[in-house]
């Protein structure tokens, strides 16, 4: 809390992180008031690096070991109903079994921040990355950023709360990178100390204030329900907004911001990969070389998923005469099986008239590489002008399956 | 504030249209008390009625309530069969909840469960 920082001061400094430890990183320096967690691969690393914090002193926050997800995330809700800075991690099962509080904590409008490493869903089990546990969350209210690397986990945390606190906002945020791909590379990172919370100071005071009695959680009828369901649409219209914002005001501070969603050499292109996380930086090699043979490729990643920047989006891809989506996760019983395939579809290509391939790939962290984005946008290439090829799913690197 | 023709007025009853907008009601649905914390009385859908003439004054209606609305009065009350007690019963309304262990306890079956209405 505030007597803490003006006794510890943490300067800034640059360390060499994980994704998972960067997260710790600003989750001490934003000065988060409570922590409820319960350890799962491949997130555990966040919650032992803040436990670590908390033992030693270097953050004065209430850590709560709780006995399941469910009870993490609900010890948090009661915490920022009362103007906690609240925080918790978790990953796959963990995710699946918050989920009906997920919405809870969104419809009472609370400002809570989660970091998700993103994680195969059971069965059969896999401790390792795909997005299965992200998008069954998809629709619970919650504002989601999709992040590529151990500095852009430290900065979007911080941003996060500057965008969850907002008054017009108030919104709980899920920052999502991919477990193992990027919650265990380590890089250089710099963390910004005391200058984090400058930059996202506690605006929340709680829904439960001195004195005054007040039922949280309350019935609403047929007559009162909708209503409050449109506020979070509305809510999530003025999210968009603010973390644009929040994203310009972070670079003005510390000079690295990052847009909504980033293009590569996608001004000129006729082809092009839409992906997030991990597959950022092997889709730019990706699209060197598929320049380099010829093919007019570009690169898309979405940052922001939840609200999607959809009018930039539309802007952006508007020049391509085919853009492929790359899911790692499966819609089942659908023809075009990507969730964001279906998503950006319907949201952005129909406006920008561009054709979309949905590929589903690195399913349970099967291995997906450059060399492999390579080979879709040659494949891309090859069908771009043909309608039918689009209409179903690729299933990119099954055995057995379809290959391009 | 809701505009006739506009899309917020669509599909709606003439009821709801006077109910307050998305934009009156309180973020996260919190909501005032309606009345004072202290009183439990739109709970009941029955209250219970003690019968002084019946009464046995056996007090087990105040051990067994569990909110304390039995109330035990000092003071000389007569029956009509001319019966003197010092003490009298009687319920407190705004902390019943109208659960009815009172009336299922008393050996005199002195207390009745009547409908709220």
């Amino acid at each position: 809390m505030s007597r803490t920082l003006m006794e510890e001061p943490f300067g800034a400094s640059t360390e060499v992180l994980s994704a998972n430890k960067a997260v710790a990183y600003a989750v001490r320096d934003v000065d988060v008031d409570v922590v409820a967690a319960y350890p799962i691969t491949p997130q555990t690393a966040v919650v032992e690096e803040i436990a670590r914090m908390v033992a030693d002193g270097e953050l004065e926050a209430e850590y709560v070991h709780v006995e399941s997800e469910h009870s993490a995330i609900s010890v948090l809700a009661g915490a920022s109903a009362v103007g906690a800075r609240v925080f918790t991690a978790t990953s796959s099962q963990g995710l699946a079994l918050m989920h009906e509080v997920l919405h809870i904590v969104s419809g009472l409008r609370l400002p809570v921040v989660m970091a998700v490493a993103t994680r195969a869903l059971s069965a059969p089990i896999s401790i390792w990355n795909d997005h299965s546990d992200i998008m069954n969350a998809r629709d619970a209210g919650w504002v989601i950023y999709f992040v590529s690397n151990a500095q852009e986990a430290y900065d979007t945390v911080v941003q996060a709360y500057r965008l969850a606190e907002d008054p017009d906002v108030l919104l709980p945020v899920m920052v999502a990178y991919d477990g193992f791909l990027v919650s265990h590379a380590s890089e250089p990172v710099r963390v910004e100390g005391r200058r984090a919370i400058s930059f996202a100071p506690k605006r929340w005071r709680g829904l439960l204030l001195g004195g005054e009695p007040l039922s949280v959680g309350t019935l609403a009828t047929p007559d009162f329900y909708y209503e409050f369901k449109y506020q979070q649409v509305v809510a999530m219209r003025n999210a968009l907004r603010v973390s644009e914002r929040v994203d310009a005001d972070f670079g003005r501070e510390f000079g690295r911001s990052y847009g909504l969603f980033e293009a590569y050499m996608l001004d000129d292109a006729e082809v092009a990969l839409l992906v997030t996380s991990s597959l950022w930086s092997p889709l730019k090699r990706a699209v060197e070389r598929a320049r380099r043979e010829g093919i007019r490729a570009g690169g898309v990643r979405l940052r922001l998923y939840r609200p999607l920047p959809r009018d930039g989006l539309v802007k952006a891809v508007s020049g391509l005469r085919i853009l492929g989506v790359v899911d790692r996760a499966i819609g089942y019983g659908l023809p075009v099986a990507g969730p964001l395939a279906t998503e950006i579809t319907v949201n952005v290509a129909l406006q920008a008239e561009v054709m979309v391939k949905s590929i589903v790939a690195g399913i349970g962290q099967r291995s997906l590489t450059h060399g492999d984005l390579l080979a879709m946008l040659r494949y891309l290439d090859k069908v771009k002008g043909r309608r039918e090829e689009v209409r179903d799913t690729l299933f990119y690197g099954v055995r057995g399956g379809e290959a391009p | 504030m809701l505009k006739e023709g506009r899309p917020g007025w669509w599909g709606l009853t003439k009821r709801s249209r006077a109910l307050p907008a998305w934009f009156e009601l309180p973020p996260g649905a919190v909501a005032r008390p309606s009345r004072p914390l202290d009183d439990k009385s739109s709970w009941r859908t029955q209250r219970p009625v003690i019968d002084g003439d019946r009464c046995l004054r056996c007090r087990l209606c105040y051990l067994f309530c569990p909110d304390g609305a039995i109330v035990e009065v000092d003071g000389r009350a007569v029956t009509s069969i001319g019966k003197t007690y010092d003490v009298s019963y009687s319920v407190d309304y705004s902390l019943c909840k109208g659960c009815g262990i009172c009336a299922e306890e008393c050996p005199a079956r002195a207390i009745t469960m009547v409908p709220e209405v």
